[in-house]
């Protein structure tokens, strides 16, 4: 009972349970939002909120081993990631750049600070004001997922796109 | 702040004079060769210094450790002892030694002076030439009794491999506690045994990557506490903290450089790459030495200071290049099968010690200083970041083991790898230059 409520609370926690749902084995799809897996986050969200942004749009992508390319998937989601900032202008963004733990550790600052770069530029070549986005990486230090093995660490290569300033 | 490295300590050191016991000077029998592969441990025994109660005995088995560690020498267990010293200044039996194969003896005492301080002496003794090799005595005070030892170790390892020894030195650190996803990262600071740690960060912030000046006590590192992060220098000393530059993004992999007067680091291109910079820390004018659309990063001076070796994907995946610190002539020097990074420049120049990954594995290596010779030390899951004892001759690093990292040392034979004690996880090692 409790579970849902303290996961919408907290979208950092939702978009956890997201990303770690991904490579569960069970799992037959990808789910994309809440609605996906069963949170009827949909309409749990005010349109418009951080929480929105998280649970409805998908404040995350993911990248190849050593690569900075925004992959065709990254694509959709960034592109609809830049519609809903467009959309909602009250907000300051900061993406994050993160890399896994198979290299090694000034290497994956530099990487996570490329990919963090990519992952804005692409934002900002759909529309999203260059002025209300900082990157910054957090290179292997700031992980996710936390097993030894690839469905980990495809899951640590990512950059996070998160709001902050008026109305989150 | 509480002064982590004495500096009152000191140490006189006094030569002790041959004593009356000794024969006439012959040449000493007792010499380790350290150049050559296969190096067989000298055997040697170090008996519990006289005096000092507990002190005594705990002088020695600290040396014993240390000179242990280094695989060069074979300490002899007490109990295989025949002789009791009663003076340490007198000759011994030297029979009673050579029959338990002791090639060396050390002989020593310690005593508390009248203002407090506190007195070690040593004799290093060949048992077979029958004669004294060295003898010193040292003052300090009480808060450094632990580095009486490492020093003694430290002559004892000079005057019978010809090389300085790397006892008496320190090692900055991540120490690192908590779950992985939420891992607290403080700066910290050890002997190289792993004796007597300080923290010097309060673990808010995530700190990385410390390195030691080689003439201050001083370090750079970088830490995200104003929320982007940064390069910074801390006075070990004093607790006191600067910002390196006033770059628009991050600064990273800082270094300094062989006379301290430069902070060499990656600073990040509003495009994504990493350039490499140098800052004088006097006039704090910077100078570029890379412009690439790569990133470039890990720096290291060589130790005369004319070259940068360093990391760069400029060529598809990362690799060791090497410039001359104006960035001028910028030269691939690796080309083994895999990719490289974390390239540290040995304080001997000979050498630069390397992370390599390879067939799933991080490798810790070696290869001459225009990239050939390679040699692996060290091969695991996932380990990284060698830092060099001062004498070019150990290497330490870190090793991730049973969810988290630890620090080990490996030696140029590759044979010898120790585990370095710490109370929670540990990763960026740097070794300190000899303490003066």
């Amino acid at each position: 009972m409790g579970r849902i409520a303290a996961l919408t609370r907290n979208p950092a926690m939702i978009a956890l349970v997201a990303a770690l749902a991904i490579t569960g084995c069970a799992s037959k799809k990808t789910p994309n939002n809440a609605a996906d897996l069963g949170l009827n986050g949909a309409g749990a969200a005010t349109p418009g909120s951080a929480q929105d942004f998280t649970v409805n749009i998908g404040d995350r992508i993911f990248f190849d081993t050593d690569s900075s390319s925004i992959r065709a998937d990254a694509q959709t989601t960034l592109a609809r990631q830049a519609q809903w900032l467009n959309q909602y202008k009250q907000y300051a963004i900061v993406v994050e750049g993160h890399a896994d733990e198979r290299g090694t550790r000034e290497y994956n600052l530099a990487l996570g600070a490329r990919r963090a770069a990519a992952a804005r530029d692409f934002l900002v070549s759909k529309g999203v004001a260059g002025g209300r986005l900082k990157t910054i990486s957090y290179g292997k230090e700031r992980p996710v997922a936390v097993c030894d093995d690839i469905s980990c660490w495809s899951q640590n290569r990512r950059a996070v796109t998160t709001l902050s300033g008026a109305g989150s | 702040m509480r002064s982590f490295l004495n500096p009152l300590l000191v140490l006189v050191a006094v030569t002790l004079g041959i004593t009356a016991g000794s024969v006439v000077p012959v040449l000493a029998k007792v010499e380790l060769k350290v150049t050559g592969g296969n190096i067989e441990p000298l055997p040697i025994a170090i008996t519990d210094f006289q005096g000092g109660d507990a002190l005594g005995a705990q002088i020695s088995q600290i040396v014993t450790a240390d000179l242990k560690r280094s695989g060069l020498f074979a300490p002899i267990d007490k109990a295989a002892f025949i002789e009791k010293i009663s003076n340490p200044d007198a000759a011994p039996r030297f029979d009673d030694w050579k029959v338990i194969n002791a090639q060396a003896l050390v002989t020593g005492s310690v005593s508390k002076e009248a203002d407090g301080r506190i007195r070690a002496q040593y004799r290093l003794w060949d048992t077979f030439a029958g004669q004294q090799m060295a003898g010193e005595q040292f003052f300090a005070n009480d808060a450094n009794q632990r580095r009486v030892a490492h020093i003694i170790a430290d002559a004892i390892y000079e005057r019978i491999t010809g090389e300085k020894g790397y006892f008496d030195t320190r090692v900055v650190f991540i120490d690192e506690s908590g779950a992985k996803n939420a891992r607290k990262k403080r700066l910290a600071i050890m002997d190289q045994d792993g004796a007597n740690v300080r923290y010097l960060s309060d673990g808010k912030s995530i700190v990385l990557t410390p390195r030691f000046s080689p003439n201050r006590q001083e370090i750079t590192y970088m830490s995200y506490e104003s929320g982007q992060p940064r390069v910074y220098l801390l006075q070990i000393e004093t607790g006191q903290r600067e910002l390196v530059g006033n770059f628009p993004g991050m600064t990273f992999a800082p270094r300094f450089s062989p006379d301290g007067q430069k902070v060499i680091m990656s600073l990040l291109r509003d495009d994504g790459n990493s350039n490499i910079f140098a800052m004088d820390l006097r006039s704090r004018s910077t100078t570029r030495l890379t412009n690439s659309t790569a990133i470039d990063t890990s720096p290291s001076y060589s130790p005369d200071g004319s070259k940068v070796v360093f990391t760069s994907d400029r060529g598809g995946r990362a690799q060791i290049y090497v410039m001359g610190s104006d960035g001028s002539g910028q030269t691939r020097i690796s080309f083994g099968d895999g990719v490289y990074s974390t390239p540290v420049w040995s304080p001997r120049g000979d050498l630069i010690a390397f992370t390599k990954q390879t067939g799933g594995e991080f490798q810790i290596g070696v290869m001459k200083t225009d990239g050939s010779g390679e040699r692996i030390l060290s091969s695991g899951f996932q380990q990284e970041g060698p830092t060099w004892a001062p004498n070019g001759r150990v290497l330490m690093f870190f090793r991730d083991t049973n969810g988290g990292p630890k620090l080990v040392s490996v030696d140029l034979t590759g044979r010898n790898e120790q585990p370095i004690p710490t109370a929670n996880f540990a990763s960026d090692p740097a070794w300190s230059p000899l303490l003066e």
